[in-house]
């Protein structure tokens, strides 16, 4: 750097003169974005307090004070008997094979597996943006998926031995409900969306009549309803075991909300499209099949990704009617005498599967928004 | 002649399989029936099944005693009171914890809003992470970890966490001093009201004065002194008619004061912090509608900057702002249902739970819940639209 000269009137090229060290680097971005005013800076102060306040407990909570080794449940236990006041993870791996599966049986419990990694498998190709066959591995996880998962978990035909629902538990239970619920709500959601914008009277009001009724009652009353009504209204000697009721219940709600999200990318196709279809004679069907609804549905993946978020939640609420789902089988342990009681930890270890599932599909809708935000 | 042309002209009839009007007919008429015949066939199976099981249908339960006590009652109920009594009880405490919850999720929804667009990075930053760390995790596992997690593990209530010797924090709930009326109580209430109107008529009035003449007034100062003056006054007046009663500790547990169940905390804690995360969302989204250019517009025609956020920004913030907001609302009451999971006596626990068990009136009780329910979301979206037609921008 040249010498400064304040008293140079010279004409003539003169070199740069570097930016004053306050607002550039590391000091430029805290006066910025920290320091920028005295109430920024109480803010920033207020900050800092937070974070002291929160975060120094939590790490010793969950690493430096936690019990990460030892085999019986004395080594989280003071002297009285209480829980001591940091995570118990050897409580996790005690109970883990029963956090993923509930009860069903050790040996069979390959079956769940492999349809985990048939899943798995079939979901990567759809993330490959040059993956040319999406299309049929959708409608094989859509439709064949689910057929194939039912006889794997089920059992009873090809040599399986029968798996009876009670013994469902764990995240395996939770995913089976989120993803029936996601499955069979769609296709229903769907039809529902198109007669709520027929033209048809009777059917339109049919339609809006369904949708309302179940947005505007809760998840819990509409389970309650599955348990205790739909055994009423079957005929006599007809039943369905506790699980199946419960899918029901979920299909039929979550249904209700996928037709108001696929309703809002039916709205947002204009009506030329429909027109011309009309006009090379395409008949109702076809012009929904092939020109709207293709277009229609690509719009909203997002909307349908936030509300699969919404119903991977709300299954959590099946435990009230007394299945034993992801929260179920957690609550379920801390009434052990042996190895329960250790309810921080247990909370916040669902906590955090939830959390790793719900953060990860939002942020891959976030991502598919924009990438279909292709407008201005 | 010309009339033949036309005859000819005419397009061909189609047969009627073909034509639009009869097939829409048709398949409507078909549909009806399909959805009537499957009507039919449920009230049949439920009546026959009722009737197999010896129920008999209609509402005339709702008169009869309940015999069960309830855990929180905001009115008087005893167990000899009616199951209408009881609904009436759990259907107040349903509203309670809804009322709660919406007004604590407002305001800290607003506050975490603003803090996630403020220009300070470390707060903007801290309510990314709040927003989304609580958003992700379900509502249910909340409720549990504030009951079961927190609120359970307090000490016994002999030894109670004490605030100022006048709050006691126990593993029953939360104890604070009453507030007991006395003669002369209320000439303060009337104070109030009286307070209220005059401020109604006085913004009335300088309004008016402001669009005739536009001088303004200070009506903002005027009220605060106002609303807190003039109830004081009448305080001093009638020599502070009012006493405290303290929580005091009888044999297992607190006595006497206000109560709050470690229930309805976690409940209303737990539905507030979750909701105001999709009010901060909310809020967030709202403000960055309005663009930059309206406030700098505003500071053009010589606004300060709190009459251009009063004025200009937050009116056309709110009409983005308030349809979802509304919509949250309603989510959070439909979620306050969840109270049946810890036993927290709401309109769910008590009537689709114990009154549905003791009686076995499952029809009439799922339906009374469900409309319940529904009315309460079909007002609120009665609300809704009427809001929207009348803030709608007016467009040429």
């Amino acid at each position: 750097m040249t010498e400064r000269k304040s008293d140079s009137h010279e004409l003539g090229s003169h070199p740069d003169w570097s930016p004053p060290a306050s607002t550039v680097g590391v000091l430029g971005w805290m006066r910025a974005n920290l320091f920028s005013s005295p109430l920024n800076f109480g803010l920033t102060a207020l900050g800092l307090w937070l974070i002291y306040q929160i975060v120094p407990p939590i790490i010793n909570w969950a690493f430096i004070d936690a019990i990460w080794s030892g085999d019986s449940p004395d080594a989280c236990r003071n002297e009285g008997g209480g829980p001591k006041a940091a995570a118990c993870w050897i409580y996790i791996d005690h109970w883990f094979n029963y956090l993923m599966y509930g009860l069903y049986p050790k040996t069979e419990q390959w079956r769940i597996n492999s349809a985990y990694i048939l899943l798995l498998g079939g979901m990567i190709p759809l993330f490959i943006p040059s993956f040319k066959y999406k299309g049929w591995i959708s409608v094989f996880l859509l439709f064949v998926f689910p057929v194939i998962a039912y006889f794997l978990f089920a059992g009873g035909s090809f040599d399986l031995a029968i798996v009876e629902t009670p013994l469902w538990g764990g995240l395996f239970l939770t995913l089976v409900i989120a993803i029936t619920g996601i499955v069979v709500s769609l296709p229903i959601g769907i039809v529902l969306a198109l007669g709520r914008r027929s033209d048809m009277p009777i059917v339109r009001a049919l339609c809006v009549g369904f949708i309302e009724l179940w947005r505007g009652v809760p998840l819990i009353t509409v389970l309650f309803m599955s348990s205790v009504m739909f055994p009423l209204f079957l005929p006599e000697g007809m039943n369905f075991d506790k699980l199946i009721r419960a899918l029901v219940g979920v299909a039929l709600f979550s249904a209700a909300y996928m037709a108001e999200v696929v309703r809002g990318g039916l709205q947002a196709i204009p009506k030329g499209q429909t027109e011309a279809a009309g006009a090379l004679g395409l008949s109702y069907w076809k012009t929904m099949g092939l020109i709207i609804l293709p277009q229609a549905l690509k719009m909203v993946i997002p909307g349908i990704v936030n509300t699969f978020i919404g119903l991977f939640k709300d299954t959590t609420l099946v435990l009230i009617i007394g299945l034993f789902d992801f929260l179920g089988v957690i609550q379920a342990t801390f009434t052990n005498p042996e190895w329960g009681g250790f309810h921080t930890t247990g909370y916040v270890f669902a906590a955090f599967i939830y959390w790793c599932f719900c953060f990860s599909m939002s942020r891959y809708s976030m991502h598919l928004e924009k990438k279909l935000h292709t407008g201005h | 002649m010309a009339e033949e042309i036309l005859e000819t002209q005419k397009p061909a009839k189609p047969p009627i399989w073909n034509d639009p009007v009869y097939r829409a007919l048709f398949f409507q008429a078909l549909v009806l029936g399909g959805v009537i015949f499957l009507g039919y066939t449920l009230v049949s199976n439920t009546l026959h099944n009722l009737e197999r099981q010896g129920i008999a249908s209609g509402f005339g339960f709702m008169k009869t005693t309940a015999g069960f006590s309830i855990l929180m009652n905001l009115i008087d109920y005893t167990e000899s009171d009616s199951y209408f009594r009881a609904f009436v009880v759990a259907l107040l405490n349903t509203l309670l914890v809804a009322a709660i919850g919406i007004f604590f999720a407002t305001i800290f929804g607003f506050l975490v809003g603003v803090a996630r667009l403020s220009n300070n990075w470390l707060l903007s930053k801290m309510a990314a992470v709040y927003i989304e760390t609580l958003r992700n995790i379900p509502l249910l596992l909340q409720i549990f970890f504030w009951y079961f997690g927190v609120l359970r593990q307090l000490p016994q209530p002999k030894q109670s966490v004490m605030l100022w010797d006048s709050f006691f924090l126990n593993n029953r709930g939360l104890y604070s001093p009453a507030p007991v009326p006395e003669e002369g109580f209320a000439f303060i209430i009337w104070s109030i009201v009286a307070a209220i109107i005059i401020i109604y008529f006085m913004a009335r009035w300088a309004h008016k004065r402001q669009a005739d003449t536009g001088q303004q007034f200070h009506t903002v100062y005027v009220s605060i002194g106002i609303i807190i003056g003039l109830p004081f006054i009448a305080a001093v007046l009638t020599g502070f008619p009012m006493t405290w009663e303290y929580p005091t500790l009888q044999g297992f547990n607190y006595k006497d004061g206000l109560s709050l169940i470690p229930e309805l905390v976690s409940l209303s804690l737990a539905l507030s912090l979750y909701t105001a995360t999709f009010i901060a969302e909310i809020v967030r989204a709202g403000i960055t509608a309005v663009s930059h250019g309206q406030t700098e517009a505003a500071y053009a025609v010589g606004l300060r900057p709190g009459p251009t956020l009063r004025l200009v920004v937050i009116p056309q913030a709110l009409r983005v702002i308030i349809p979802p907001l509304t919509s949250q609302y309603l989510n959070l009451t439909k979620n306050s249902s969840l109270a049946a999971a810890i036993a927290y006596p709401d309109l769910v626990l008590v009537f689709a739970g114990t009154v549905l068990m003791q009686t076995g009136q499952a029809v009439e009780v799922i339906a009374i819940t469900m409309g319940v329910y529904l009315t309460i979301s079909l007002l609120i979206s009665a609300f809704m639209n009427w809001y929207n037609n009348k803030m709608a921008l007016v467009e040429r």
